[in-house]
This record gives structure tokens, C-alpha cells and sequence, in this order.
């Protein structure tokens, strides 16, 4: 091979770089500071299921209300809710900054749910 | 159990309370000057039901306060943006005899109605050329007769627009939020690009409620299913006669007009 003692080196700095995001992320792993209702202990299915599948939730509830006129969810443990992002979740989560924009943001979503259904008064202005 | 039976009653105390006082606003404001109370899971125990639902105007009870407090309820309920242009958006709206029954036209006609104005709205028609023409069936006619928009679905192609006999719809040229004045926290608003119209109140209809331009209109609309003979509307067309809208269109309109 033509220029090895480059070509190598080379090589392995380039792998090391394309790499780096891989190898190198931190201990402490991936954090987001929510600010989470005062009014409220719990959400209407434990946070891990909120956490990873809201947005399916929000999905089957836009369907089962717009099209199936069914408005009350009933969740795991029985008990019931409007389904309404509007009224129920936004009620509780009533800043959207301080809350969904804080992993919409970090995960480089841009859901436009926010276009129609309510933000914080200050964000309406 | 007690507790949630408390919570309820304290609910239902609240939203009383809330209509009272709705009842009791001067003309001109609306239900909505009372703060609207969260509708919670029990708020949806005794919806109303029909098979088809439909309107009768008593134009003869109307006058222009009337019309006024009408709109005005709807618009401020379901964030109604009011633009100063021709890309306004109506979901209620007015219009003298020969914009509103363009085929019924007469030679000579009685003083009273040339002058009255006639209130407009979607139709929730039988056949609606909306639903017909949608290509992402973002319009779609429910089981009880309402025309329902799915906004998540529109693309803001406009054929409904153009497919609609009477006008009933309006487009969001512009997002709508700076120029809804006090929105209404309960109600979502709409987004640039998509169209939108009456609801026939679907969301007060699954809460047990009248809509809101009958419940304003204190007695002068006439709300109910027009496949029960029983039914208020039902007995509103046998004591009076009632004219509907282009019915040369075909489309079977859902709101009749005492005239």
C-alpha cells in the first residue's frame, strides 16, 4: 500500500470521530427537567406508558372522538377522563414550555398539535 | 364513593350556577361571559341522541339583537376569528331574503320579510356535495345527520367550498388566533389552511347540552330529530310552514325556515 504510515493513521482518526457520539456519551445519561402539575400526583396512565406512548394515545383519542363521537376514556386502573387534549391534558400540563416543549425540543419534534389546541395564555397573545 | 359523588354534585352545582348566570347576561353577551366550567368524564353521562338531527328557524322572532347575541355566542364559544376582510370566518351568519332563498324569488314580496334578515349556517344536509367532493374524507356526515369536519385531515383544498350550495363554509387564509378576541380556553382553535363550519355543537350535544345559538335564541330556533314525530322541531312543521334553503339543489338541507 502507497503511503500507509498516512493512510492509517488517517483512518483511524476518521473512524474515531464518526464514532464519537457513540462511545463517548455520558455517565449520567439523558436528562430533562420538567415542570410537572402541583395539582396532580399522577397522569392518566403511569408515566412510563405516558412517556413513550402519548402520542398513539392522543392518535387513538383524535379518532375515537372526532370520527366515533366517544368522548370518555376509561384507563387501566378504571377510572374515567374526557378525551380531549384541550380540556384534560392541557389543563393539567398548562405550560407547554415548561413541559412538552421540553422534550419536543430536545428530540427534535415539531408536533403542530399546538397550532389548534391550547397553549399557555401568553403564547395565545 | 363519596367522594366522587360530592365532587359531581359540586359539578353540577357550579354548571347551574354558570347557566343562571349565562341566562341572566344582558343581550348582546353571551353564555360564554361566565367562566366555563372544565367538562370532566361526568359531564358526557347523559349525551343527547337522535337520528337525525335538524333546525327550525322562527324567522318572524328574530330581530337584529337577537341575530347579534346569536353569533356572537356561537363565534366567542368556538373561537370564531373575526377578520376585517373578505377571508372573514362565519360559522353564523346573516343575510336578507333574496341572498338567503335565491330560488324562492317573488315578485311583490310581503314588507316584513323583504326586510328581515335570515340566519345562515351549515346545513348538515341529507346529501351533502361537501362529503362528495372531500378527497381525504376530512368532511364526513355522522350517523345522526351532522356534517363534521376533521381538521386533522384537511388539506385546505377548497372543493368543499366550492361544492357547498350555500356558503356555509370559510377558509383560514391566516392563522386565526390574533384575531380571535377573548378565546375561549375550553375549545381548540383552527390553523391556517384548513376549512372550517357549524358543528350543529356536536361537542354541547355529547354533553347533554342544546346548541348554543338555541340556547341563546330562547325559543325563536327550534332544535330536535327530525325523525321522531314527537320531537320539538317535528311539531314546529306541523303548526307552521317552513321553506328550506336551494332545495332545487337536491341536497336535503337539515334547517327549515318558518317564514
Amino acid at each position: 500500500m502507497y503511503h500507509a504510515k498516512y493512510i492509517i493513521p488517517a483512518l483511524i482518526v476518521f473512524l474515531a470521530v464518526v464514532t464519537f457520539p457513540f462511545w463517548a456519551k455520558g455517565k449520567a445519561g439523558y436528562r430533562v427537567d420538567l415542570k410537572l402539575p402541583a395539582n396532580q400526583t399522577e397522569c392518566i396512565e403511569s408515566t412510563e406508558f405516558m412517556r413513550t406512548s402519548h402520542m398513539q394515545l392522543l392518535d387513538q383519542w383524535r379518532d375515537k372522538v372526532v370520527r366515533d363521537g366517544e368522548r370518555v376514556y376509561t384507563n387501566a386502573k378504571g377510572v374515567k377522563y374526557s378525551m380531549s387534549l384541550t380540556n384534560t391534558c392541557l389543563s393539567c400540563h398548562s405550560e407547554k414550555d415548561k413541559f412538552c416543549d421540553k422534550c419536543h425540543n430536545s428530540v427534535g419534534v415539531n408536533p403542530y398539535c399546538f397550532n389548534c389546541h391550547r397553549t399557555t395564555p401568553k403564547e395565545g397573545k | 364513593m363519596d367522594k366522587t359523588r360530592r365532587t359531581i354534585l359540586k359539578l353540577a352545582g357550579a354548571s347551574a350556577l354558570g347557566l343562571g348566570a349565562g341566562s341572566l347576561g344582558l343581550l348582546g353577551k353571551g353564555i360564554a361571559s361566565a367562566a366555563p366550567a372544565l367538562p370532566t368524564a361526568a359531564n358526557y353521562d347523559s349525551p343527547l341522541h337522535a337520528k337525525r338531527w335538524a333546525m327550525v328557524i322562527d324567522t318572524k322572532k328574530f330581530d337584529d339583537a337577537l341575530l347579534k347575541k346569536c353569533i356572537d355566542v356561537c363565534h366567542t364559544i368556538h373561537n370564531v376569528p373575526d377578520i376585517p376582510t373578505k377571508q372573514n370566518i362565519k360559522w353564523l351568519f346573516t343575510g336578507d331574503y333574496e341572498e338567503t332563498f335565491p330560488t324562492e324569488q317573488n315578485n311583490f314580496l310581503a314588507e316584513g320579510v323583504e326586510h328581515r334578515k335570515f340566519l345562515m349556517l351549515c346545513n348538515h344536509c341529507t346529501e351533502p356535495p361537501c362529503v362528495r367532493v372531500c378527497p381525504t374524507k376530512a368532511t364526513f356526515k355522522r350517523e345522526d345527520g351532522i356534517v363534521m369536519m376533521d381538521y386533522h385531515r384537511c388539506i385546505g383544498c377548497r372543493y368543499c367550498m366550492a361544492g357547498c350550495p350555500y356558503g356555509a363554509r370559510s377558509f383560514n387564509f391566516m392563522d386565526p388566533r390574533p384575531y380571535i378576541k377573548e378565546q375561549n380556553p375550553l375549545f381548540p382553535t383552527r390553523t391556517r389552511g384548513v376549512v372550517e363550519k357549524c358543528t350543529f355543537c356536536v361537542e354541547r350535544l355529547a354533553q347533554g347540552l342544546m346548541p348554543a345559538c338555541v340556547e341563546a335564541a330562547g325559543g325563536a330556533i327550534y332544535f330536535g330529530d327530525l325523525e321522531d314525530p314527537g320531537s320539538e322541531v317535528r311539531k314546529a312543521l306541523r303548526d307552521n310552514f317552513a321553506i328550506r334553503r336551494k332545495p332545487d339543489a337536491g341536497t336535503q338541507p337539515g334547517v327549515y325556515y318558518i317564514i
